[in-house]
C-alpha cells in the first residue's frame, strides 16, 4: 500500500515503513539504543532526503525509547539521578554539537565527516564490547575466583562525589557528566540518540551494572532526541508527521517485544548481540567510504 | 509515575488544540507565491523567444507565421487539476486535440506532435565524488540555478527526426535544454558531465522522460496523448504544452496550466508544519509519547492476562 509523506513529498510503501520501524524497536528495546543509527541510513535507503529521514529518525527514536522506559519503569531498572546528571551533560553537548555541525556545513563536508565518525566510533565501541563479553563469557565457563565488585580507579578519586543508589555506586558527578557532554556532542553530529556509545560507556567507564544502563540510557535518550525534533521541527520543517506514525506503529510494538526479549537472554549474550551488530553497520559503512560509488554524481535540494 | 507518558502527552495536545482554535492556519505564503509565478514573463515580451511558458497566455504566434498560421492546434486536457491524497500513486493526463485548418492537408511529410508537461523549477547542486587518499569524497560541485522538479516530453516520433534543433534551442524542449542556467561562479571545467549526471539521476527516478511515439496522431488532424505523472510529485503549477510540426519547425504552440496540489490531511499537516512550525513540533512529540505509552500500557495487559 503506497502511502504519500506530505513533508517529504514522497510515496513509499506503508508496510514496509512499519516493518523499518519494527526492527529499529527491537533493537531498541533489547539493547536499550535508540536505533538512530540504523533508521536514518534505512531511510535514506527508502528514498527519504536526508534531512527529513534524520528529523523524522529522532521523533520516532522518542517514541520506542518512552516505550522502552515506561517498561523499564514498571522493573524498577532507571536511575534516575543518574540520568538527570547525564542529561545535564547532554543538553550542553548537544548545543556544542550543533554549532559544529554548522561550522561543518559551512566547510561543505558533513556527509564525510559523519561517516568518518561513525566507522571509527563503531568500530572502537563494537570490538571493545565483542573482547569484553567473550572473555566474560569464557569466564563463566570455568570458575575463576570471584572479582571485586568493582575495581577502583582514577575515575573513582574525583571530588563531588554523589550516591547513585539504583546502580549501588558513590562516584564523583564528574565522570557522568562528561559522558553525557561527549554523548550529546556525537548525538547532534551523528544525528542520532547516541545510545550506542553510552551504553558501554556507562559499563565499563562509570561501572554501572548492565541491568539498570539499559533503563537509564533510555531515559536519557528521550529526553534529547525530543529536544532535538522540536529544533529540527521549529528551524527546518523536516519532521515528517506521516512518516513518524508509521514509522512508530511499528517501533512501539518493536521495543516492546525487545523488552520482553532482553529480560529471557543473559548479559553477556546480549552484549555480543550488540557487539556484532554495531561492527556490522560500521564495516558497511566503511565499505561505502573505501568502494568505487555507483554514481560518482549526486543531486541535492538548494544551492551551496 | 503511571500517570506520566498520557499527562505529558496530554498537556501537548492541549496546547496543539488551544492554538488551532484560536488562529485558524492561513496559507498567505502559498498564495503569494502563485501570484509571483503566473506574473512573472509579462505580455509585451514578444519580441523575445518565449522560452517559459505562460498558463495565462494559452496561446503563443510562432513569429514565422504571426499573419496567419496556416494550422493551429486546439486542445483540452483530461483534468487541470491534480490532487495529493494521502494514497497518492501517480495520476494519468489524458490529452486530446486536432488541428484546425482553412486550406486542405499540405503535401509533404506528415504533421508531428510534441507534448511537454513541467514541474516547478528548483534550485540545486549536483556533486561529484572523487578518490581521495583511498575514500571517496564530494569534491566539485555544480549549481543549477533552475531545474524543472519533473519533465516529460511526448512525440509523435523520434525527437531528433521531427525536430530541428534551433527549433529546439528556441523553445527548449528536449529534457537536456529544459534546465536553464548555472548559479553562482562555474568551479568546475567542463558543466557537461554534471548536466548529464543530473539527467540520468532524474530518468532513474522518473522525474525526466522522453517518450518518443506517446503521441498519437490520426490523418493528420487529430491527436491525442496519454501522459503519466510518478507519484513522487511535488507541489505546484505544472505547464503542459503542444507543440505542432511541420518539417521540422514549430507552427503554432499551446499552453494550457495543469495545478498539482495537496488536499486533505496532506494539505493539513504541510501547511502546519511550516506555518506554526513548534506547535507541529510539540504534536509530532505528543503523538510520539502517546503512542509510546500507550504500546507499553497495551503490552502490559497481554502480559498480564
Amino acid at each position: 500500500m503506497q502511502i504519500y509523506l506530505p513533508i517529504a513529498e514522497v510515496a513509499v510503501n506503508a508496510f514496509l515503513l512499519i516493518g523499518v520501524g519494527g526492527v529499529v524497536g527491537l533493537m531498541s528495546g533489547l539493547f536499550g539504543v535508540g536505533g538512530g543509527f540504523l533508521i536514518t541510513p534505512l531511510l535514506f535507503f527508502i528514498g527519504i532526503p536526508p534531512p527529513i529521514a534524520v528529523a523524522t529518525g529522532a521523533n520516532q527514536v522518542v517514541a520506542s525509547s518512552v516505550s522502552g522506559v515506561f517498561a523499564h519503569l514498571k522493573r524498577r531498572t532507571v536511575d534516575f539521578r543518574m540520568g538527570g546528571v547525564l542529561l545535564v551533560g547532554g543538553i550542553a553537548g548537544s548545543a556544542i554539537g550543533v554549532w559544529f555541525f554548522t561550522l561543518l556545513q559551512r566547510l561543505g563536508q558533513v556527509d564525510l565527516v559523519v561517516q568518518l565518525f561513525y566507522v571509527v566510533f563503531l568500530g572502537l565501541i563494537g570490538l571493545m564490547m565483542l573482547q569484553e563479553s567473550l572473555r566474560a563469557l569464557t569466564a563463566h565457563r570455568r570458575p575463576a575466583v570471584r572479582k571485586r565488585l568493582h575495581q577502583h580507579m582514577w575515575v573513582h578519586r574525583l571530588p563531588w562525589k554523589i550516591k547513585f543508589r539504583t546502580s549501588g555506586l558513590y562516584i564523583s558527578v564528574i565522570p557522568p557528566l562528561l559522558v553525557g557532554l561527549a554523548v550529546g556532542v556525537l548525538a547532534a553530529i551523528m544525528g542520532v540518540g547516541g545510545g550506542f556509545i553510552m551504553v558501554p560507556a556507562m559499563i565499563y567507564l562509570l561501572g554501572m551494572p548492565t541491568k539498570v544502563v539499559v533503563g537509564t540510557s533510555l531515559f536519557q535518550i528521550t529526553f534529547v532526541t525530543a529536544f532535538t525534533t522540536l529544533m529540527h521541527a521549529v528551524s527546518y520543517n523536516t519532521v515528517d508527521l506521516m512518516l513518524a506514525v508509521l514509522l512508530i506503529v511499528g517501533g512501539v510494538i518493536g521495543a516492546q517485544i525487545g523488552t520482553g526479549l532482553g529480560a529471557r537472554l543473559r548479559a553477556e549474550q546480549l552484549r555480543i548481540l550488540l557487539a556484532l551488530l554495531v561492527l556490522g553497520v560500521c564495516f558497511k559503512l566503511a565499505l561505502d567510504l573505501f568502494l568505487r560509488p555507483d554514481d560518482l554524481y549526486s543531486i541535492a535540494a538548494g544551492s551551496v | 509515575m503511571r500517570l506520566a507518558g498520557p499527562l505529558c502527552a496530554g498537556v501537548l495536545l492541549w496546547f496543539a488544540a488551544v492554538a488551532i482554535a484560536q488562529e485558524p492556519v492561513a496559507d498567505p505564503p502559498a498564495a503569494a507565491r502563485q501570484r509571483d509565478q503566473t506574473e512573472a514573463p509579462p505580455a509585451a515580451r514578444s519580441d523575445i523567444y518565449p522560452t517559459y511558458p505562460d498558463p495565462g497566455r494559452p496561446r503563443v504566434i510562432v513569429p514565422e507565421n504571426a499573419d496567419a498560421p496556416p494550422e493551429r492546434v486546439v486542445a483540452g486536457l483530461s483534468s487541470d487539476a491534480v490532487s495529493i491524497t494521502a494514497s497518492f500513486d501517480g495520476s494519468n493526463i489524458l490529452i486530446y486535440g486536432a488541428v484546425a485548418r482553412e486550406a486542405p492537408v499540405p503535401d509533404g511529410p506528415p504533421l508531428e506532435v510534441i507534448v511537454t508537461i513541467e514541474g516547478p523549477s528548483q534550485a540545486l547542486t549536483v556533486r561529484r565524488k572523487t578518490r581521495q587518499v583511498g575514500i571517496w569524497i564530494n569534491t566539485e560541485s555544480l549549481e543549477v540555478g533552475a531545474a524543472p522538479s519533473f519533465y516529460v516530453v511526448s512525440t509523435s516520433g523520434p525527437l531528433d527526426q521531427i525536430l530541428q534543433p534551433d527549433w529546439d534551442t528556441r523553445y527548449r524542449i528536449s529534457v537536456p535544454l529544459a534546465m536553464r542556467s548555472f548559479a553562482g561562479e562555474l568551479t568546475v571545467e567542463d558543466t557537461v558531465p554534471f548536466t548529464e549526471a543530473l539527467v540520468r539521476l532524474r530518468e532513474g527516478n522518473g522525474l525526466y522522460r522522453t517518450d518518443e511515439a506517446g503521441v498519437n496522431v490520426v490523418d493528420q488532424t487529430l491527436f491525442n496523448a496519454d501522459i503519466r505523472l510518478p507519484a513522487n510529485l511535488i507541489e505546484g503549477d505544472y505547464k503542459t504544452r503542444i507543440f505542432l510540426l511541420r518539417e521540422g519547425r514549430i507552427i503554432d504552440v499551446f499552453r494550457a496550466p495543469i495545478e498539482v496540489r495537496k488536499v486533505g490531511i496532506e494539505r493539513w499537516l504541510y501547511r502546519l508544519a511550516f506555518d506554526r512550525p513548534l506547535l507541529y513540533g510539540l504534536m509530532s512529540l505528543a503523538v510520539a509519547i502517546a503512542a509510546g505509552w500507550g504500546a507499553s500500557s497495551a503490552f502490559r495487559l497481554l502480559r498480564r492476562r
